[in-house]
């Protein structure tokens, strides 16, 4: 640990996950992943697997920095190929608890093709994605999650594509577990993380999440933003999955959060093992 | 799940691995087969001409032997699956041809980066981009060495039959295990595909390298171990929980902008190859010792031009063969005697103009070095390289 450096009262409980002689961390303040991370690190703790069993995959850009934080067997790979890089680890230890943690950049837009197949073959990993509606490291360009009419340093004039609904396409392509939260709910976010470890199939927790950066552009500083989360969020798990989409620029629009899917398809990893007894015809 | 890690890690499933024997047999399907012997465990690819037999028949074998097969959604997909079942302590594979082979590019730098031990099938096609999927070409020798960004090193490998698809692919897992290395078995559309004997010896006698795990505690782990040249691996879930980066590291996995760690780090990428050169580079020397000139080429087009060179011979001219067996590192001190005593060089490949600058490279000023590029799509028949031979041979 750095001279100087003191952790609060409420992250001694996770301080033996933490790999304390790389902080201080790179994240600005008033970002989100730091408590994604304590919420992660929590849940490894609670959760009956042990710590050494536990697996975090990343790609490239603020979110993937979190592996480097937790003292877990940790990757940090090439962008948007977490997903497939856990894959094929997962699949050859399924003693491992693999989770990928990425953004909305790495997992969405060049990893994109891998999450879709990853959700359609229903790969046993767990995937927390980081939506913070911008690509954050690189200075702020638009990602595929940007609220339209945000203005990025590369939509000067406002962002006219559209936008992922994560939930909503995840459970289209039948992950087994979806849900979406924010930092501000540290309760319901490290419960449904618990949750997701007990999942045989592909599960996946969007974490709307607050970014200085974004935010200096589109007059929403990160406490702006977890007002919104206070003032805007409704938590409705039976909600209609297809009208959940984010606008952060209009305050009619609630944001649904909630544990929405839950269903018990079998794992790609479970079939393959099957598989195997039935080719060695045992 | 304990049950799962020990059939993959220690079952050698012997029963179920091809005997040992005489067989008339496919150079993609030996491949395959060579790799379950080399204790291959995890194949993941994606269908591409030609080199699907390997793929179809990984499908078929690997769940006999306890092992997995992922049909992925592309080749990027499949080589950062082979890269994470590989830090599982999992030998893992890939085969593709040009088009999937440029598409790897990326993973093949991490996996340098990184230290993680795979193998690569490029059996290669005509180029460039879709070229003619199904014919002959000579194309990736430079992409496989400089195709990602940045300075690594890779092996890579040039059977010319199916006896050395089969030797070389194990080979392969071999030095890709010893030294962490990604490596490439740089096949081509003719032999790949070429159906002839193979002699598979006895289990016992094919030499089989596992991985060197650490032997100090956790605390002491040092993934990146700059006192070593290939330092011990350590794979997920044994408890030394440490992070691994493709970002510049530390020893300890930790990133870092600091040029001496750069300069540490990169160096040792580079020297843990460069140094083993001599260990790892491989080639095959005919009747070298006379020759006034020399005929270098490799593969299928190996083949054509050990014909030519007997027909050379047999017309009173002294000509030998060189037939490199690993690209890189290029065996090129196998060819100094010759070049010692004058001898002219011609090298023959197929493509227009790729091994003849590596040739280039290290004997240009000494002896002359001719060239004979061949358009990719058919390999140049025994009489297309006599004639160069004679051409470039009554030159004097």
């Amino acid at each position: 640990m750095s001279s100087g450096l003191r952790l609060g009262l409420r992250t001694e409980s996770i301080k033996s996950l933490l790999r304390l002689e790389r902080f201080p961390h790179i994240w600005c303040p008033g970002c989100g992943i730091g408590t994604v991370v304590k919420c992660f690190a929590e849940a490894v703790l609670k959760s009956d697997i042990p710590v050494e069993k536990h697996v975090v995959v990343s790609g490239i850009g603020c979110t993937s920095r979190a592996p480097g934080y937790l003292k877990l067997d940790g990757f940090h790979v090439i962008h948007g190929r977490a997903t497939p890089f856990a894959v094929g680890l997962k699949t050859v230890r399924q003693d491992l608890e693999v989770t990928v943690i990425a953004g909305d950049g790495d997992i969405l837009a060049i990893g994109g093709n891998h999450f879709i197949h990853a959700i359609r073959r229903n790969d046993d990993i767990n995937v927390i994605l980081v939506n913070n509606f911008i690509y954050g490291m690189t200075g702020g360009q638009y990602g595929p999650t940007t609220t339209k009419g945000s203005v990025t340093t590369t939509s000067p004039y406002g962002y006219i594509e559209g936008s992922f609904n994560v939930p909503y396409l995840a459970a289209a392509l039948g992950a087994n577990f979806v849900a979406r939260w924010t930092p501000l709910h540290t309760k319901e976010l490290t419960a449904a993380m618990l949750e997701m470890f007990k999942v045989d199939g592909f599960a996946i927790i969007e974490v709307v999440s607050p970014c200085l950066i974004y935010g200096e552009m589109n007059n929403l500083p990160p406490l702006e933003v977890m007002k919104l989360f206070r003032d805007r969020t409704v938590i409705d798990h039976e909600a209609d999955l297809s009208k959940i989409d984010i606008d952060l620029r209009n305050p009619e629009k609630p944001i649904v959060l909630g544990n929405f899917v839950k269903r018990s398809r079998p794992s790609y990893q479970t079939l393959v093992r099957e598989l195997i007894k039935k080719a060695r015809g045992r | 799940m304990s049950e799962r890690i020990s059939l993959l890690a220690t079952e050698r499933a012997e029963e179920w691995l091809l005997k040992p024997g005489v067989y008339f047999m496919q150079g993609n399907i030996a491949s395959a087969e060579a790799a379950l012997i080399a204790g291959c465990r995890f194949f993941a690819g994606y269908p591409i001409t030609p080199s699907n037999e390997i793929a179809e028949h990984m499908s078929r074998r690997l769940p006999q032997v306890g092992g997995y097969f992922i049909q992925f959604e592309d080749e990027i997909a499949s080589v950062n699956a082979i890269i994470g079942a590989a830090y599982g302590g999992v030998k893992s594979m890939t085969a593709t041809s040009g088009p999937g082979f440029s598409l790897m590019q990326e993973a093949i730098g991490l996996a340098a980066m990184i230290e993680a031990p795979i193998v690569i099938v490029d059996v290669q096609r005509a180029g460039p981009s879709t070229g003619i999927p199904t014919l002959v070409g000579q194309g990736d020798i430079m992409q496989a060495k400089w195709g990602s960004h940045g300075d690594y090193e890779v092996v890579a490998y040039l059977p010319n039959s199916v006896q050395e698809m089969f030797d070389l692919t194990i080979e392969a897992f071999n030095t890709a295990w010893e030294y962490r290395v990604p490596v490439i078995v740089l096949a081509d559309q003719s032999v790949g595909q070429m159906i002839e004997r193979l002699r598979v010896p006895p289990l016992d006698e094919i030499k089989i390298v596992e991985r060197k795990a650490p032997t100090v505690p956790p605390e002491e782990y040092l993934p990146f171990d700059s006192r070593y040249l290939v330092p011990p691996m350590a794979v997920a879930g044994e408890g030394y929980r440490f992070h691994v980066t493709s970002l510049l590291h530390t020893d300890k996995g930790y990133p870092t902008t600091s040029h001496e760690h750069s300069v540490k780090l990169i160096t040792r990428l580079i020297r843990k190859i460069r140094e083993n050169e001599k260990i790892i580079g491989r080639y095959e020397a005919l009747a070298l010792d006379d020759a006034d000139l020399v005929v270098v080429a490799y593969g299928i087009t190996s083949r054509s031009a050990l014909r030519a060179v007997r027909e050379a011979r047999r017309e009173g001219l002294k000509v030998g063969l060189f037939r490199p067996i690993t690209a890189w590192p290029f065996p090129y001190w196998g060819l100094r005697e010759a070049v010692d005593r004058g001898a002219k060089i011609l090298v023959v490949e197929i493509n227009m103009g790729q091994m003849v600058r590596v040739v280039r490279e290290y004997y240009s000023n000494l002896v002359e070095i001719h060239f004979m590029p061949w358009a990719p799509g058919a390999v140049p028949r025994p009489h297309d390289i006599l004639l160069k031979i004679k051409e470039v041979y009554g030159g004097e």
